[in-house]
C-alpha cells in the first residue's frame, strides 16, 4: 500500500489522535466509541504496526477518555494485536494508560523539559510497567531545532537512561520535525537538520530508533492534500536512509515516491533538501507554494469508498459483523434484515443464528479466541436488541421470553470466568439469566430453578471436585422430580463424564457444552416447543454410544497380580448386608407376563433393529420417528397376544448362599451341595494411580462370613411361534417375536433381582423404586453376568448352573461354549454390599492366567482359551 | 543452617541451574485432596462464618502438618524448589472464603512452613533447597470486561489488584520465600500488577526478591486467556528480568512441546516448565503414569531446552521423583544471547529491526 510497508519501517497509526484528527475528536467529545474504536480497526487495517493514541484535550478529562478507549480496544483482538502508543503531554495520563496495556507498549513521550530528576523518574516507571518511551529532543531551554542541538540534547538523555539500567533499544528519539516552507527563512533548513541529526545521533548512541510525527513538516500546506502527501513521501524517502525508522502517519494516505507528479516530486524535493536551484529566481518554497494551486482541491482527502464488505448481501453483512465483532452498522443492518423477513424473530433464528454458528465453529477449532466470542456476542445482543420491540409487537399476551436460565457455579469452585460468558452470551441471545454466583450449593440451585420458573440450569466448574458436585447436583434435582434441562459446561467436565456420571443421575435432558459460542444453541434447542425431544434423543443416544466405548476400552501398563490384589477395594465390613430373610433356593416356574411387561427396557428393543435413539423420545425422532412409531404398535400388539394367548412362559431360579472370602475366590459356606464349592473372580492388573483401587469381585464379600446369591432366568416356548412365522416367510415378526423373548429376559431378571432385593434377601424392603429408575440401576446391589466385563470368563456360568440346578428349575442349559439355551436367557450373580458395583476387568497378565488355572482347577490351555479376550 | 550460605539465592540458584537440570515440586491440590479432609480440618478453630472445605491454602493455619508433609515429600522426591500452598492467598480469592483478615498470616506461615522444610533438608545434605513463594492470577481479570455490553468495563482496576499482590508478596517475603513466583498466569495484564507489587515490595524491603513468571496456556496454538502468544507475553514481562520465565499448567508436557521449543530460543533467562500430568481423561481425573510425564519432559532437558522441570495439576512426588531420574546426569540449557532488538507486543510480538 505504501513505499514504507517495509519490515524495517514502522507505520504507527496516528488518526486515533484528538490533537491531530478532528474527525476523532468530535467523536470523542460526542462520547461515541463504538466510532472512534471503528478508527483504530481501520487503522490497523490499513497497515498500521503501531496505534497512537491522544486524548490530550481541554473539554476532556484526559485520563478518562485515554483509559476508556484502551479497555475498549482491548476488547478488540484485531486492534489489540498491535502494540500501543501512549500519547500525552502529561505524564497522569501516560501512567493512567499504562496500567490499562497489557503488551509491551511505547510512551509518547518523555523529555528533560522538566529537569532531569522528573526525566529519570517517568524513565523508571515507564521501565517498571514495561514500556519503550519517546524522548523528546527537548531540554530545559527548550526544543532543539538545529542539528547540533539536537545531537547534544539526545546524547545527554541517553547517557542518563543507559545510566539507570534502561535499555538503550526501548529509547525511541524524537528530534523533532518542524514546519518548512512556512516563508520565514530560518525554517528553511529544518528538513535537513532533522536527517542529518537523525544520521549522527544513530552513530553515538547504539541501539536506538528514531520517530518523527510528519503532518508537522507540511503545516503550512493545511488543505491541499495532495502537496502535504507528496511532502511526507518525499522526507520519509530521505529520512529512512539516515536511519528514521518510525513515523507518526496515516499509513493510508501515503504516495508511493515513484508515482508522485515528477514536477512535483521536484519541487518538494528543493524544499524539503534546502536546494537552491542555480538560475531560479524564486526559492524553492515560493515555487511550490505556486504549484501548490494547481493540486488545491483537486483530491481532498475523499473519503475511502466504503470498505468491500459493506457492498455484500445483507444477511452476509450480518455474517461478517459478527465474526469479525463489528458493532458499528449492525443496528442498520438488522433492520434492513427486518424488513426483509416475514417475522422480526426469523431474523434471529436464520441470519443472526447462523454467524453464531460461524463464530461458534471457528471458536471450536481453535480459529478464534475469547475475547472475539465476546464481542460477537455484543454485536449479536445490539441486533437482538433491536428486534426485541418488533417481537414484543406481535407476540401474543402473556407469552414468555425465549427462556429463562438458571447458572451457577457448583459448591467447592470459585472460579467463574466460563459462566460469566456463557452468562453474557446467553443474555444477548434474548435469554434471561438468573446467576446465582460461585459456590452455589445444590439446594440454592434447586430452590432458584424452582422459584424463578426456569427452562434450563447451567452449571460450570473448573475443577476436578467439581464434577462430583454436578453429579449431586443432577441427583438432586432427580430426587426433586425435576424436569429441566441440565447444561454442563466448564474446562474438565467432558462429553464423556457428563455421559457417565451426570446423564444417568438424572432423567431430564443433561446436554454438555463444548464452549459458550455453543451453549447458545443448544439453550434454544432445548426451549424450542418442535425441535426439542429430537435434540435430547440425540444426545441420549450419543452418550448410550459413549457409555458403550467407555465400558469396552483398556490399555496402558499392567501390575503383578500380587500387586493388583495389594491394592484391592477394601470393604466396609460394617455395611455388609444382613443375614436372608429367605436363604436357599427360590425357584419361580412361571412368572405373570403381564407384570414383566411394566418392567421393559425398550432402547435396546430399537436398537435390535437398527434405529438408533432412546425411548420414548425415539418415536418422535426426526429421521427414525415414523418407522419406530409404526415398529413400536406392531410390537405392542404382539405383546398383547404373546401375554393373553400365554405364547411365553418366564422360568427363573434365585439362590442365596452363605459363603466368605478367600483370596480372589468367593468359597460358599454351610449345609448342601453348595457348601465348599469354588467361585474364582478376575481381578483388574491395569496399573492405577493412588487412590483407585485394583477391583474384584470378591473384594465386595468379607473374609469373615457373608452372602452371595446366583440366578439364572429363562424365556420358554418361542420355538412354535416362530416356526410358524418362517412357514409364512415373515421374518418381520420373527425377529420382532425374538426381540420381544430377549426383553422378556431381561424384563425377568431385573424383576426378580427386585424381588430378591425387596423380599428374599430383604436388604432394601423398603425400596420403591419405578421400573426406569431400575432399568438406571439406582438400587442397592449388582447382579454381574459371567461373560461381562466384571467377571468376563464365561465358564463361571456351568459352576452357577450346577448350583442352581438351571436345567430343572429355569429349564436354561450351556452349549459347550457356555451359550445359553433358550437364547432368550439370562443369569449371574448377587452381590448386596453398597459399594458394589460394576468394573471391568480389562486385560489381566500371565501370572493371574496361570493363577486363575489353578484355582479353576483346569489346565493352562484352557485357561488360556477361556481368558482369551481379556490376554495380550 | 545452611542456607545462610555466601550466595544469594538468586546467585544459588543459577548456579545450581549450570551443572544440571533443577526440580521444582508438583501439584499440590491433589496431595491435599488424597488425605480426604473434612470441614473440621480446614475450618480449625478459626471460628470463620464460610465453609473453609476446599480452601486449601488455610491449611497453613489449620493443618500445618498436612503442609509440611507434603513439602518433605516433594523435597524427599527429588524437588529443589517447593513453591507455597498459596495460590489463592489474596484478598480476592479468600474473599469467597470469607477469610480475607488471614491472608497475611496464611501467605507468612506457608513460606515459614516452607523454609523450615527446605531447611531442614538443606541440613541433612548440603544441597540448596528453595522456597518459592506462589502467588495466583486470582479470579479476577484486568484485560477483560465480565459485562458483554460495556467492553470497556472492569470488575477491579491496576492499582487495586497490585496493592492486593503487595500484600501477599511482602508477608511471604517476610515468612522466609527467596522468590517470587507469579504463576498460572492467564491474563498478562495481571502478571503485569503482580510484577509492580514485587518491584515495590523489593524497595520496602530492601532485598532483592526475584521473580518467576509462568504463562498458562489456554489454546493450543499457545495463547493465554487475554490473548497473548508466548513471545508477546515474554516481551510484555521481560522487563522484570525474571531470573525464570516459563509454562505451567493448562495442558500435559506432549502439548506444550512447541511452545517450550519457542520459549527457550528467545528466553534470556532460566526457563522452568511444570506441565499437568497429561490432559486430564474425560472424567477430570490425571492418568498420566509418572513415567510417561518423566519421558515426555525428559526430551526437553535432552535437547537443552529447560533450566527447571516440575509439575502442575495431577501430577505427584512420584511423577517428581520419575523426573529427577529422567534427568540425572543431563545439563542444564545454556542461557542464551539473544540479540539486542526493540521487542514490544500487543496480542502478538512486534520486533523492530536493529
Amino acid at each position: 500500500m505504501t513505499a514504507f510497508n517495509s519490515s524495517s519501517f514502522v507505520n504507527i497509526g496516528e488518526r486515533t489522535n484528538v490533537t491531530g484528527s478532528a474527525a476523532f475528536k468530535r467523536l470523542i467529545l460526542a462520547g461515541d466509541y463504538t466510532a472512534a474504536v471503528e478508527v483504530a480497526r481501520q487503522q490497523v487495517e490499513n497497515g498500521a504496526q503501531i496505534v497512537d493514541i491522544n486524548m490530550d484535550e481541554g473539554l476532556l478529562d484526559s485520563e478518562e477518555a485515554m483509559t476508556t478507549f484502551l479497555k475498549l480496544i482491548a476488547a478488540e483482538p484485531d486492534i489489540a494485536r498491535v502494540p500501543m502508543m501512549i500519547d500525552s503531554s502529561k505524564w497522569s495520563v501516560i501512567e493512567a494508560g499504562l496500567k490499562c496495556v497489557p503488551g509491551k507498549p511505547i510512551v509518547n513521550s518523555i523529555s528533560m523539559k522538566e529537569g532531569e530528576e522528573a526525566f529519570l523518574d517517568h524513565a523508571r516507571k515507564c521501565m517498571n510497567y514495561g514500556a519503550a518511551v519517546v524522548v523528546m529532543a527537548f531540554d530545559e531551554q527548550g526544543q532543539a531545532d538545529t542539528k547540533d542541538r539536537k545531537v547534544e540534547i539526545c546524547e545527554r538523555a541517553y547517557k542518563l537512561l543507559v545510566g539507570i539500567g534502561f535499555p538503550p533499544e526501548d529509547i525511541i528519539f524524537d528530534p523533532n520535525v518542524f514546519a518548512v516552507a512556512t516563508g520565514i527563512e530560518e525554517h528553511d533548513n529544518y528538513g535537513v537538520d532533522f536527517i542529518e541529526a537523525v544520521r549522527e545521533i544513530r552513530a553515538r548512541c547504539p541501539h536506538v530508533h528514531f520517530s518523527g510525527g510528519l503532518s508537522n513538516l507540511s503545516f503550512s500546506f493545511r488543505g491541499n492534500e495532495t502537496v502535504r502527501r507528496a511532502m511526507h513521501s518525499v522526507f520519509l524517502y530521505y529520512a529512512i536512509p539516515a536511519g528514521l525508522d518510525m513515523s507518526i502517519v496515516n499509513a493510508g494516505q501515503l504516495d508511493i515516491y515513484d508515482q508522485i507528479d515528477p514536477e512535483l516530486r521536484t519541487a518538494v524535493e528543493d524544499v524539503i533538501l534546502n536546494r537552491k536551484v542555480e538560475g531560479e529566481e524564486l526559492s524553492p518554497t515560493e515555487r511550490l507554494i505556486n504549484l501548490a494551486e494547481r493540486y488545491k482541491g483537486k483530491d481532498a482527502a475523499q473519503e475511502k469508498a466504503a470498505e468491500e464488505w459493506r457492498s455484500w448481501p445483507v444477511a452476509k453483512r450480518l455474517e461478517h459483523a459478527l465474526v469479525k465483532g463489528i458493532d458499528v452498522y449492525v443496528v442498520a443492518d438488522t433492520e434492513e434484515m427486518r424488513l426483509e423477513m416475514a417475522r422480526p424473530i426469523e431474523v434471529i433464528e436464520g441470519p443472526l443464528m447462523d454467524g453464531m454458528n460461524v463464530v461458534g465453529d471457528l471458536f471450536g477449532s481453535g480459529k478464534m479466541f475469547l475475547p472475539q466470542v465476546v464481542k460477537s456476542a455484543r454485536v449479536m445482543k445490539k441486533a437482538v436488541a433491536h428486534l426485541l420491540p418488533f417481537i414484543e409487537e406481535e407476540k401474543e399476551p402473556g407469552a414468555k421470553g425465549k427462556g429463562k436460565m438458571v447458572i451457577a457455579t457448583v459448591k467447592g469452585d470459585v472460579h467463574d470466568i466460563g459462566k460469566n460468558i456463557v452468562g453474557v452470551v446467553m443474555q444477548c441471545n434474548g435469554f434471561d439469566v438468573v446467576d446465582l454466583g460461585v459456590m452455589v450449593p445444590w439446594s440454592t440451585i434447586l430452590e432458584a430453578a424452582i422459584k424463578e420458573d426456569a427452562d434450563i440450569v447451567g452449571l460450570s466448574g473448573l475443577i476436578t471436585p467439581s464434577l462430583d458436585e454436578m453429579v449431586t447436583v443432577a441427583e438432586e434435582m432427580q430426587r426433586a422430580g425435576m424436569k429441566l434441562p441440565l447444561m454442563i459446561g466448564g474446562a474438565t467436565t467432558s462429553k464423556v463424564h457428563t455421559a457417565l456420571r451426570i446423564d444417568p443421575a438424572y432423567d431430564g435432558p443433561v446436554i454438555h457444552t463444548l464452549d459458550a459460542s455453543r451453549a447458545v444453541g443448544v439453550a434454544t434447542s432445548l426451549v424450542s416447543d418442535t425441535g426439542r425431544e429430537a435434540y435430547v434423543a440425540s444426545f441420549k443416544e450419543e452418550y448410550d454410544e459413549i457409555r458403550v466405548a467407555r465400558a469396552n476400552r483398556g490399555q496402558s501398563e499392567l501390575i503383578s497380580i500380587e500387586a493388583a490384589r495389594a491394592n484391592g477395594f477394601v470393604l466396609d465390613e460394617a455395611q455388609k448386608p444382613a443375614a436372608p430373610l429367605q436363604p436357599g433356593q427360590h425357584v419361580f416356574p412361571d412368572w405373570d407376563l403381564a407384570d414383566l411387561v411394566e418392567w421393559f427396557d425398550w432402547t435396546p428393543f430399537f436398537r435390535s433393529w437398527e434405529l438408533a435413539g432412546n425411548f420414548p423420545a425415539i418415536l418422535t425422532d426426526e429421521v427414525v420417528g415414523e418407522s419406530a412409531t409404526s415398529l413400536y404398535a406392531d410390537a405392542r400388539a404382539m405383546l398383547d397376544q404373546i401375554v393373553n394367548e400365554k405364547w411365553l412362559t418366564a422360568k427363573g431360579v434365585a439362590a442365596l448362599w452363605p459363603c466368605h472370602r478367600d483370596g480372589d475366590d468367593v468359597i460358599l459356606d454351610g449345609e448342601g451341595k453348595a457348601a465348599g464349592v469354588r467361585l474364582p473372580f478376575l481381578r483388574q492388573q491395569i496399573a492405577k494411580r493412588e487412590g483407585r483401587a485394583n477391583m474384584c469381585l470378591t473384594d465386595f464379600i468379607s473374609p469373615n462370613g457373608d452372602w452371595i446369591g446366583g440366578f439364572s432366568v429363562a424365556i420358554h416356548g418361542i420355538d412354535d411361534h416362530l416356526a410358524r412365522f418362517k412357514a409364512n416367510h415373515d421374518d418381520y415378526n420373527d425377529i420382532l417375536l425374538k426381540a420381544l423373548a430377549d426383553r422378556f429376559a431381561e424384563a425377568m431378571a431385573e424383576r426378580l433381582h427386585a424381588h430378591v432385593r425387596t423380599t428374599l434377601w430383604g436388604y432394601s424392603a423398603e425400596e420403591q423404586l419405578t421400573p426406569q429408575a431400575i432399568i438406571r440401576e439406582e438400587y442397592r446391589g449388582i447382579r454381574p453376568a459371567p461373560g461381562y466385563p466384571a467377571c468376563p470368563e464365561h465358564s463361571l456360568k456351568s459352576i452357577l448352573f450346577d448350583l442352581v440346578d438351571a436345567a430343572n428349575t429355569s429349564g436354561a442349559v450351556l452349549t459347550e461354549s457356555f451359550a445359553m439355551l433358550p437364547t432368550s436367557a439370562v443369569s449371574g450373580f448377587y452381590f448386596g454390599h453398597p459399594d458394589a458395583s460394576y468394573f471391568g476387568v480389562a486385560r489381566v497378565g500371565p501370572d493371574q492366567l496361570a493363577e486363575y488355572a489353578v484355582r479353576r482347577g483346569v489346565d493352562l490351555e484352557t485357561a488360556t482359551r477361556w481368558l482369551r479376550p481379556n490376554l495380550d | 543452617m545452611s542456607s545462610t550460605s555466601v550466595l544469594s539465592a538468586r546467585q544459588a540458584l543459577l548456579t545450581a541451574a549450570k551443572d544440571r537440570v533443577l526440580l521444582t515440586d508438583g501439584g499440590w491440590g491433589t496431595q491435599i485432596q488424597l488425605r480426604k479432609l473434612v470441614e473440621a480440618d480446614y475450618g480449625g478453630d478459626l471460628g470463620l462464618s464460610h465453609d473453609q472445605k476446599g480452601n486449601n491454602d488455610i491449611l497453613a493455619l489449620t493443618r500445618p502438618d498436612v503442609v509440611t508433609a507434603i513439602s518433605n515429600d516433594y523435597f524427599a522426591a527429588g524437588s529443589d524448589i517447593i513453591s507455597t500452598n498459596t495460590f489463592s492467598a489474596n484478598i480476592i480469592s479468600q474473599a469467597d472464603y470469607g477469610a480475607e483478615h488471614l491472608v497475611k498470616q496464611i501467605n507468612h506461615e506457608s513460606a515459614r512452613l516452607g523454609r523450615e522444610a527446605a531447611d531442614r533438608f538443606t541440613a541433612q545434605d548440603g544441597r540448596r533447597r528453595f522456597v518459592a513463594g506462589a502467588v495466583g492470577p486470582t479470579n479476577k481479570t484486568l484485560s477483560l470486561s465480565p459485562d458483554v455490553n460495556n467492553p470497556g468495563y472492569r470488575e477491579i482496576d491496576f492499582d487495586h489488584l497490585k496493592n492486593v499482590y503487595l500484600e501477599q508478596v511482602i508477608a511471604l517475603a517476610e515468612g522466609g520465600a527467596d522468590f517470587i513466583l507469579i504463576e498460572t498466569i492467564f491474563d498478562t495484564l495481571n502478571a503485569k500488577a503482580g510484577i509492580s507489587a514485587t518491584l515495590e515490595a523489593q524497595e520496602q524491603l530492601g532485598r532483592d526478591l526475584p521473580l518467576m513468571i509462568s504463562m498458562t496456556l489456554t489454546d493450543l496454538s499457545g495463547r493465554n486467556l487475554s490473548g497473548h502468544t508466548v513471545e508477546a507475553f515474554w516481551c510484555a514481562v521481560r522487563h522484570a528480568k525474571p531470573l525464570t520465565i516459563g509454562l505451567n499448567c493448562s495442558f500435559g508436557a506432549q502439548q506444550l512441546r512447541p511452545h517450550v521449543k519457542l520459549l527457550s530460543e528467545i528466553a534470556d533467562t532460566l526457563v522452568m516448565v511444570y506441565p499437568n500430568a497429561g490432559l486430564p481423561n474425560e472424567l477430570g481425573e490425571y492418568d498420566e503414569l509418572p513415567p510417561t510425564t518423566a519421558a515426555f519432559v525428559q526430551e526437553w532437558a535432552a535437547a537443552g531446552q529447560v533450566n527447571i522441570l516440575g509439575g502442575c495439576c495431577g501430577s505427584t512426588p512420584a511423577h517428581i521423583a520419575a523426573m529427577a531420574k529422567a534427568v540425572d546426569g543431563l545439563k542444564g540449557r545454556p542461557i542464551p544471547d539473544v540479540p539486542v532488538r526493540t521487542r514490544l507486543a500487543g496480542l502478538e510480538p512486534f520486533i523492530m529491526a536493529a
